[in-house]
C-alpha cells in the first residue's frame, strides 16, 4: 500500500511538473488571444476596492472585445485577463506575479488594487521586463524608483489635495492660508501630507497643526480640539475610509467650524450616503467622476460609462473601476502602435501613450506616472436630505460652483 | 509631543470627561473578559471580535430602518445565543486544558470572526447614525455628544442588572460558586458545563450590548476587534478578577489615560501608549510578586 501510495504521489508530481513546464511555453498570445495576468484582492480588507477593480478590467475586455479586439499585423486578437486572488496581502501578490509569469507565460500584467500590492508587485515585473500597467496605485514612490515597465494610468498621491490648497489661496484673495492637517501613517497618506507641503511652500501658507493618525483611527477629537482652539483656514484630512467618516462624524459631534475641510477617500466610504446632511460642504479629492467631459470611442462619455457600468454591475461605478477600465483601453492602443507583442517594443509604444479616454488624458512620465490628468476636486451638497457629490475644480472641468465658506454649525439646520 | 492642553486647561477638562465616558464602555467589556476568565480561567482573545459583531448587529438593525440604538437589546440577546454555541462547539473542549491552549482556540476563532465579518458585511468601514445631538460647556469649548453619554449610561444599566443578577439569581449564585471552586459546586450539585456555557454567553451578550454602542460611537470595520480585547485585557489584570467597582475604576483610568496620551503624544500613539502601559503593569507587577516571594522565604 505504502509502495503504491509513493508510486502514486511520484507519478503526480512528475505529471504536475511537466504541465508546469508546458504551460509556461505557451505564453502571452494563444491563437487569437492576448493573455494579461492580473493579481487582485477578491478577499481580505480591499476586498471591496478589488472587486470594483475586476469589474472595471472586465467590463472593458467585454467592450473592447466586442468592438473589434486588437488588431496586430493585420490581424485581430481578443484579450483574455488570468485573475489570482491576492487575499490583500503584498507578499501573496509578489508570489502570484511570479506565478503568473513563470507558470502562466504571461508577458503583459495589468496592475492589483492598492499602492501597497503594486509595490509588492513592480518589482517582480520589472525583474522579468514585464510591461505592466496599473490604474490603483498612486504612491509618489512607485514613481521615484526609476521602474522602466510601471505606466500608471492615474494621478500620483501628492497631487490629490494640492488643489484644494491652491482653491483655499484664491479664495483668501490670493494670501496665503493657515493650513491644519492630520494624516495616516502610511505610503499613500504620507504622500498627500508631501503634495501639502509642496503646496503650502508654493503658496507661502503656514501649517499650524500637523497631526498623524494611527491605523486603526476611530477618534480624532485631539485634532478636531486642536482646530477648534487654533481655527485655520483650511482642515486637510486623509486616512482611508475610516479616516473621512471619523472625521465628519466627529466634526458634526463636536461643532467643530472651519471655513474649508478637504478629504480623501469620500466616494469609497461613501460619505454622502452614510453621514448624509452632516457630510454637507466637504471638498473630496478624486481621480474621476462621470459629469467630466472626458471622451473616447468605446465607452463614449463618463456618464455612458457610468449607464454600462451599473447596467452591468447593479452598481454605479467608483472611479477605481473607471480607471482599471483605462487601463485596458491603455493597453489596446500601444499594442496597436507597436503592431508587435514583443515585450520591450510594446513597453515602448506604452511610454509613448498620449490619448484621451473617457476617463482622462493619458501620458506617461519619466516614472511611469500619468501626467496629463489633473485631479478633481468634488463637494458634497444637500438637497434636503438626498446629498451628492458636485465636482467644483479645476474650474476647466467643474461642473458647479464651489461654496466657500462652510457656515458655521449654528446655522446649519 | 504637543502641549495645547496644558496652555488652555479647559481642555483637560474635556479630555477627563472622553476618558470617563469612554473608559465605562471599556470596562464593561472587560467586565465580561473578568467574569469568564474568573469562572472558566480562559483568556478570551476573541473578545474584541464579539464586540465588532455586536456592533454589525446594530448596524444592520439601522440598515433595516430601525433605530441603532434598539442594539442594546437586540444584539446582547443574538449574542447570548452566539457565545453559547461557541462554548459547545469549542470552548468546552479546552476549558480544562492549560491557559495557552485556550488563548490558541479563542484566538483562532478570532480569526475565523474577522473574515466571517468580512465576508458577511465587507471590508467598508460603517457607521450607524443615531441623530442624536450634542450638549456644549464652557462657552462651547467643551462638547460632550449625547451618543457617548448614551453608552455610558447603558454600561452602567447593564452592569447593574449583571451584578443584581449574579447576586439574587439562582445561576448566578451558581457560577459564582463555580468561580470560587468548580469541583466542590459540581459535588454539590451544580451542572458545571451549564454554567460554563451560561457565562460564556453572558460574556458575548455584554459583547454585544459594547458593540452596539461602538457602531453608534465610533466606526466599525471588520479587523478592529483587537485594541478592544488588549484594553480590556489590560483593565483585567490591574482590577483583578471578580471586582466589579476596580474594573470600573480602571476601565475609566484607562480611558482618561488613553485622553490625554491622545492629546500630549497624538493620536498616533492612542493604542500604542495602551500596549506601552500594558507591559509596564506587567514588569511591575512580576517585580512586586518577586519581592513579595522573598518576604515569605
Amino acid at each position: 500500500m505504502n509502495k503504491i501510495a509513493k508510486l502514486f504521489i511520484t507519478l503526480t508530481s512528475a505529471i504536475l511538473f511537466t504541465l508546469a513546464t508546458i504551460s509556461s511555453a505557451f505564453s502571452k498570445v494563444e491563437g487569437d488571444t492576448i493573455v494579461l495576468g492580473a493579481a487582485v484582492s477578491l478577499t481580505g480588507k480591499y476586498s471591496s476596492n478589488g472587486v470594483h477593480t475586476q469589474n472595471g478590467y472586465n467590463l472593458a475586455v467585454e467592450r473592447l472585445n466586442k468592438m473589434g479586439g486588437v488588431k496586430v499585423g493585420g490581424k485581430s486578437y481578443k484579450f483574455k485577463i488570468i485573475y489570482y486572488d491576492d487575499e490583500s496581502n503584498p507578499k501573496r501578490a509578489a508570489q502570484l506575479a511570479e506565478r503568473l509569469i513563470n507558470q502562466d507565460g504571461v508577458k503583459y500584467m495589468l496592475g492589483p488594487y492598492s499602492s501597497g500590492l503594486t509595490k509588492a508587485i513592480a518589482p517582480v515585473t520589472e525583474k522579468y521586463k514585464i510591461p505592466m500597467v496599473e490604474a490603483n496605485g498612486a504612491s509618489r514612490s512607485l514613481f521615484t524608483k526609476g521602474y522602466k515597465y510601471l505606466f500608471a494610468v492615474l494621478s500620483p498621491a501628492n497631487q490629490y489635495l494640492e488643489v484644494a490648497i491652491d482653491l483655499a489661496v484664491e479664495k483668501n484673495g490670493g494670501k496665503p492660508v493657515k493650513i491644519a492637517q492630520a494624516f495616516e501613517q502610511d505610503a499613500f497618506s504620507q504622500d498627500v501630507r508631501l503634495g501639502i507641503l509642496d503646496a503650502a511652500k508654493r503658496t507661502g501658507s503656514e501649517i499650524i497643526i500637523d497631526d498623524k493618525l494611527p491605523k486603526e483611527l476611530n477618534d480624532m477629537k485631539a485634532t478636531l480640539v486642536k482646530v477648534k482652539a487654533k481655527k485655520p483656514d483650511v482642515l486637510v484630512v486623509s486616512g482611508h475610509t475610516k479616516g473621512a467618516l471619523t472625521a465628519i462624524r466627529q466634526i458634526a459631534e463636536m461643532k467643530v467650524d472651519v471655513p474649508m475641510l478637504a478629504m480623501t477617500h469620500c466616494d469609497a466610504a461613501k460619505l454622502s450616503k452614510q453621514h448624509g446632511k452632516n457630510s454637507e460642504y466637504a471638498l473630496c479629492a478624486s481621480q474621476w467622476h462621470k459629469n467630466l467631459s472626458y471622451k473616447d470611442k468605446f465607452f463614449g462619455g463618463g456618464k455612458k460609462y457610468d449607464k454600462d457600468f451599473t447596467k452591468r454591475f447593479g452598481y454605479a461605478p467608483p472611479y477605481q473601476s473607471a480607471e482599471s477600465s483605462a487601463a485596458l483601453i491603455v493597453f489596446k492602443d500601444a499594442f496597436e502602435r507597436a503592431n508587435s507583442f514583443d515585450g520591450d517594443k510594446v513597453r515602448d509604444a506604452l511610454k509613448a501613450t498620449d490619448m484621451q479616454t473617457f476617463y482622462g488624458n493619458i501620458k506617461f512620465g519619466p516614472g511611469g506616472q500619468n501626467i496629463a490628468k489633473p485631479m478633481i476636486l468634488f463637494q458634497v451638497r444637500c438637497k434636503g436630505d438626498k446629498c451628492e457629490n458636485k465636482v467644483v475644480a479645476p474650474t476647466k472641468w467643474a461642473s458647479d460652483k464651489f461654496y466657500h465658506p462652510i457656515p458655521s454649525w449654528s446655522k446649519r439646520s | 509631543m504637543d502641549f495645547l492642553i496644558f496652555e488652555a486647561p479647559i481642555l483637560m477638562v474635556q479630555a477627563t470627561l472622553d476618558g470617563i465616558l469612554i473608559g465605562i464602555l471599556f470596562a464593561l467589556i472587560a467586565y465580561g473578559m473578568a467574569l469568564q476568565w474568573g469562572v472558566m480561567n480562559i483568556i478570551n482573545i476573541a473578545q474584541g471580535d464579539l464586540v465588532i459583531l455586536g456592533g454589525y448587529i446594530a448596524y444592520t438593525m439601522y440598515l433595516a430602518g430601525i433605530h441603532p440604538a434598539w442594539g442594546v437589546i437586540v444584539s446582547p440577546i443574538i449574542m447570548f445565543f452566539v457565545g453559547w454555541g461557541l462554548y459547545k462547539l469549542v470552548i468546552n473542549k479546552v476549558v480544562d486544558r492549560d491557559l495557552f491552549i485556550s488563548i490558541l482556540a479563542t484566538f483562532g476563532i478570532a480569526i475565523v470572526f474577522q473574515q466571517l465579518m468580512n465576508f458577511i458585511f465587507g471590508a467598508d468601514v460603517v457607521v450607524a447614525q443615531s441623530g442624536y445631538g450634542t450638549t456644549m460647556l464652557f462657552d462651547n469649548i467643551v462638547t460632550l455628544p449625547h451618543s457617548t453619554i448614551f453608552s455610558a449610561v447603558i454600561s452602567v444599566l447593564y452592569a447593574i442588572v449583571l451584578v443584581i443578577y449574579m447576586r439574587k439569581s439562582k445561576l448566578g449564585r451558581a457560577i459564582r460558586a463555580t468561580a470560587q471552586n468548580a469541583r466542590a459546586a459540581k459535588i454539590l450539585g451544580v451542572d458545571t458545563e451549564k454554567v460554563y456555557a451560561a457565562t460564556f454567553g453572558i460574556n458575548a451578550a455584554l459583547c454585544g450590548v459594547a458593540g452596539a454602542l461602538i457602531a453608534i460611537t465610533f466606526t466599525l470595520h471588520p479587523y478592529v476587534g483587537l485594541p478592544y480585547t488588549v484594553r480590556s485585557f489590560m483593565i483585567v489584570i490591574v482590577a483583578g478578577l471578580g471586582n466589579l467597582p476596580a474594573v470600573a475604576i480602571s476601565g475609566m483610568g484607562l480611558g482618561v489615560f488613553e485622553e490625554f496620551a491622545d492629546y500630549i503624544l497624538g493620536t498616533e500613539f492612542r493604542i500604542g501608549s495602551v500596549f506601552m502601559l500594558l507591559v509596564i503593569i506587567l514588569v511591575f507587577r512580576r517585580f512586586k510578586l518577586s519581592r513579595k516571594r522573598e518576604y515569605l522565604k
